[in-house]
């Protein structure tokens, strides 16, 4: 049993995008139905074979797993391999993918071969920027990723995605150019790009410094930290569900990703110097952005500031650099992949029937479709952070991390709890609550397909809010190691400063 | 005996010579026959061009210094004669259904092409300021009477004749240069000049340098001595363009690196700082000049300004690593221009030619194979990974990061996600609008050139090691 299971799992969805691209013609309706089923077998299969990843995947060891290195470029190498960090991101992208497809069913009908393409490449290149273990790879995928993504909001998006698609590229490109300057620089500082050599490597301050915020402009625009937010509910809002599902639930994980993978461990003395930085950003983000939340009437708008406001969690707990801190930041961004994938899901249901996505077009939804108000409940309360779903622990622990580095900052992040109930449940009472209006008397309540759709969404917030042992245990010992390097490095960048002294 | 050892002498320099006894060859039969022979002859001047490319291929390697040192047949001679053929072979190709089509055909088109190709091989082999002139002059002669091929439109012989007054002036500039160079150093030796110049250079060499750098930014179209791109863009005939912004440039910049890295090591600090203002006026001014254009050609002279840009960031650098991101970056280069030309030469609707970048409105529509090349050319000429324009970029902006170039790179990146602004709006009118009457069917030696091009962008990242090896080769032979 010694197959790449790595590279299988990244690539099987390319190869689906390849069958459905040379193989898939003629006939239009039959074409349709083709390139769906293909596409919906080909993250299907990829899910299960990353869940025997999972099944083989020892979460004692903190060192990357399934590794594959070829040589490649010289001076980079084709180097693969996953640890508790990485794991849990590589299973939520190939666990939404099927659904995505799935909730894209009925609701694409023009140009479904190309659609069904782009998704199974950008599965491809999501897979891989979180199994990447050379920085020259990572980039590749991390930047390839904008090319299906500018695509699917451009043509299948809604009536300003031109502008949305446009602004979305140059704002990610414009961060990630900064990025790659620094991995050079890098790259001739260490002689290497390979990350697992250059995580034990110890750059010189002043490097650390520079390049710490050149990765930090690319990942605070991908995450996206305030005031570099601004692209996110433009493109939220005009890209067809599907594409928002896999906006909101993962590429916005690559910031986190990118901040535990590189900023933190890679430039520790430059992540405790700037952490002030980082913490007053996510205090803002999570204070100011839930108001702002609170004043949309757009559905989609007022998910994509909540996800603002949930990031800025992540990016506190992340810098704070804790085991508490850490893992909450992991784990919420787990949480709210799933979470806030499944609310613009929600939102999809809705558009798909009455195609509009104000807020103020809606009211009284249970008393027609009453599985599709329990639904939007659960993910609801998982957005406000109820104990008992997945999006308490998150917040939860993300918070205690703060808090025993820094009092004023966690406190000020707690009254974002408070607010996000406040927008939350204020969305669920106008839309949901209240008496029916007139235009809503024909809406159907959700079919089978929905249902299926939902129930693996549902079942899995109240799982990991009751049970998120699973998830911590497999980055347990990943985090582990990284603090351990990461207070190492600090004690030691202080004793040189003493010693300069 | 000793007559036979001549011949052999002459064994390095078979690629001109079977390009130079081609072209008159060609010139013999088209005269002979006259024009009904043109379409002949024109395809028999690509063949032409491959066997200079296989003689290339099956000679010995190593260096061959010929003609007192005036002519040098390096591997850095080699790789870039190699791809100087390439670009003039696929632009010839490219021309071969336009002349037809256009009623064009003339003999004298395809041998001016061999001429010109010629003198672009003799200006990368060239070891001194003479050869250098020589090769240069060979070069641009007939690429002025090519852009004024067409001679009943009053753009094409506008083009010719302001891409001759021009290219008299910097020709006269280069040799002013030249004649400062040997006036103060005694030697029109690249080598010698080095020596000369090991501890440093008096003004008049700095002058004379800076003469010699107009010249060759004039060849290469770099800010601020691009004007007449966009216009000669415009007017020469669609293939001829593609043939400028394929060949000449690839010829020009490499005498451009090795006589600035062979015979003036001794002030790098000197040029460099001429390189670093000159990429940068390149690339942003390639960035932000091309954003208002309409009109395709005119679009494509002001990336190609921008690309210049960029490839001059690693001549910048100086460094082995830069010269070989020179390479890569003029390789990928040539196979993004040529794919690119192709789409444009396919724009024909209702039997006449159309080049506003309007008229490719919901290409990915009409026809989708075609939109989906030139969306993969487009991403790739922004510099967007996986493709291979990507790589393009990040060779060269490697070696400006180890040579401490780190303005230079900030400011080039920069530039580069604004170049990508204009590439993406093609992008969005292929695939975002609502499409407009198809094109006529691409001629199948179009498709070729594209789908080729296309795959070597696509596919370059799969196995990149073929073309980085052989560039580090050839830069390293330089120093």
């Amino acid at each position: 049993m010694n197959w790449p299971i790595l590279s299988v799992v990244t690539f099987l969805p390319l190869l689906g995008a390849l069958l459905v691209a040379l193989f898939v013609r003629g006939n239009e309706r039959w074409a349709r139905g083709t390139a769906r089923w293909i596409a919906l077998w080909a993250t299907l299969v990829t899910f299960a074979i990353s869940l025997v990843m999972v099944w083989r995947f020892d979460g004692g060891s903190p060192e990357f797993q399934f590794v594959e290195k070829h040589n490649w470029l010289g001076i980079a190498s084709y180097h693969m391999g996953v640890d508790g960090i990485s794991l849990p991101f590589v299973i939520l992208t190939t666990a939404l993918m099927p659904i995505c497809i799935l909730a894209s069913w009925t609701a694409i009908q023009t140009r479904v071969k190309e659609y069904m393409i782009a998704f199974l490449v950008l599965e491809t290149l999501m897979v891989g920027t979180f199994s990447a273990l050379d920085l020259v790879l990572f980039y590749l995928f991390f930047e390839g990723g904008l090319i299906p993504m500018f695509l699917i909001i451009g043509i299948w998006g809604g009536s300003r995605r031109v502008y949305a698609s446009f602004k979305f590229f140059l704002y990610t490109l414009l961060g990630s150019v900064l990025m790659l300057l620094a991995i050079m620089a890098m790259y001739w500082q260490a002689g290497t790009t390979d990350i697992a050599v250059l995580l034990r490597h110890g750059f010189p301050i002043g490097l650390q410094k520079w390049a710490w915020f050149a990765f930090f402009a690319s990942f605070a625009v991908k995450m996206p930290m305030w005031p570099v937010h601004t692209w996110l509910p433009d493109a939220h809002v005009e890209a067809p569900t599907a594409g928002s599902v896999i906006l909101a639930a993962i590429l916005l994980k690559m910031g986190g990703y990118g901040f535990l993978r590189f900023s933190l461990p890679m430039f520790p003395a430059a992540s405790h110097e700037f952490a002030p930085l980082i913490f007053t950003l996510s205090v803002v983000a999570i204070i100011y952005t839930s108001l702002v939340a609170l004043m949309q009437e757009d559905v989609k708008k007022l998910i994509a500031y909540s996800s603002v406001a949930h990031m800025g969690f992540v990016t506190m707990g992340i810098f704070a650099a804790t085991t508490q801190g850490v893992a909450g930041g992991i784990f919420q961004m787990i949480s709210h992949g799933i979470v806030s994938g499944a609310l613009f899901l929600c939102v999809g249901v809705v558009y798909d029937r009455m195609h509009t996505r104000e807020i103020a077009a809606y009211g009284g939804l249970v008393n027609r479709m009453p599985l599709y108000a329990f639904v939007f409940m659960v993910f609801t309360l998982a957005n406000v952070g109820l104990p008992g779903t997945s999006g308490f622990i998150g917040e939860f622990l993300s918070l205690i991390g703060t808090f025993k580095v820094n009092i004023p900052v966690a406190t000020l992040a707690t009254f974002g709890v408070i607010l996000s109930a406040a927008y939350a449940l204020w969305l669920y009472r106008k839309m949901i609550l209240g008496t029916l209006k007139p235009s809503l008397e024909g809406i159907r309540d959700i079919g089978w397909r929905e249902c299926v759709i939902f129930a693996p969404l549902v079942v899995l917030t109240i799982l990991f809010g009751v049970a998120p042992k699973p998830v911590l245990d497999m980055s347990a010992a990943s985090v582990a190691q990284l603090l351990e390097n990461y207070n190492h490095a600090i004690a030691a960048a202080k004793t040189a400063a003493l010693l300069a002294q | 005996m000793t007559q036979l050892l001549a011949l052999q002498d002459l064994l390095p320099l078979l690629p001109e010579l079977i390009l130079a006894c081609g072209a008159m060859l060609m010139l013999m039969i088209g005269a002979m026959i006259g024009e009904r022979s043109s379409a002949v002859v024109n395809g028999w001047c690509v063949v032409i061009l491959a066997l200079a490319a296989a003689a290339l291929l099956w000679l010995p390697r190593g260096p061959h210094v010929m003609f007192g040192g005036s002519f040098l047949v390096d591997e850095y001679a080699r790789f870039l004669k190699i791809l100087t053929l390439i670009g003039s072979g696929g632009a010839l190709l490219l021309s071969l259904d336009y002349l037809t089509l256009e009623k064009q055909q003339k003999f004298e088109y395809g041998t001016l092409f061999l001429l010109a190709t010629l003198g672009m091989l003799m200006l990368i082999s060239a070891s001194d300021l003479i050869a250098l002139y020589l090769g240069l002059e060979l070069m641009s002669l007939p690429l002025y009477v090519i852009a004024a091929s067409n001679r009943e439109n009053t753009r094409s012989t506008e083009a010719g004749l302001k891409y001759f007054v021009l290219g008299a002036l910097s020709s006269g500039m280069l040799l002013y240069g030249a004649s400062l160079i040997y006036g103060f150093t005694g030697t029109v030796n690249f080598t010698g000049i080095a020596k000369a110049t090991q501890s440093g250079a008096s003004i008049g060499l700095i002058f004379g340098l800076v003469f010699l750098f107009v010249g060759f930014c004039f060849k290469i179209s770099a800010v601020p001595f691009h004007m007449w791109t966009p216009d000669v863009y415009e007017g020469a005939p669609t293939p001829v363009t593609a043939f400028f912004a394929a060949a000449p440039k690839v010829a020009a910049i490499a005498i451009f690196a090795r006589a600035t890295v062979v015979a003036f090591p001794g002030i790098t600090h000197q040029w460099q700082q001429i390189v670093v203002f000159v990429s940068i006026a390149s690339m942003v001014l390639g960035a932000f000049a091309a954003i208002g254009q309409r009109n395709i050609k005119r679009l494509m002279a002001y990336s190609s300004i921008g690309h210049m840009g960029y490839a001059l960031v690693g001549l910048a650098a100086g460094t082995p690593e830069g010269v070989q991101g020179v390479l890569v970056y003029m390789s990928i280069y040539v196979a993004m221009t040529l794919g690119t030309f192709a789409v444009i030469l396919s724009m024909r609707r209702d039997g006449k030619f159309v080049e506003n970048i309007g008229d490719l409105a919901g290409l990915a529509r009409t026809h989708p194979t075609m939109a989906f090349f030139l969306g993969v050319l487009l991403f790739s000429l922004a510099g967007i990974p996986p493709l291979a324009g990507f790589f393009a970029k990040f060779y060269v902006f490697l070696a400006a990061i180890k040579a401490g170039l780190f303005t230079l790179a900030v400011i080039g990146v920069l530039s580069s996600v604004v170049g990508a602004y204009y590439y993406l709006a093609i992008v969005k009118i292929m695939y975002f609008d609502e499409p407009v009457k198809g094109f006529e069917p691409m001629p199948i030696l179009l498709r070729l050139v594209l789908g080729v091009s296309g795959l070597v962008n696509i596919l370059f990242f799969v196995y990149p090691a073929p073309l980085l090896g052989a560039a580090t080769v050839a830069a390293k032979s330089l120093f």
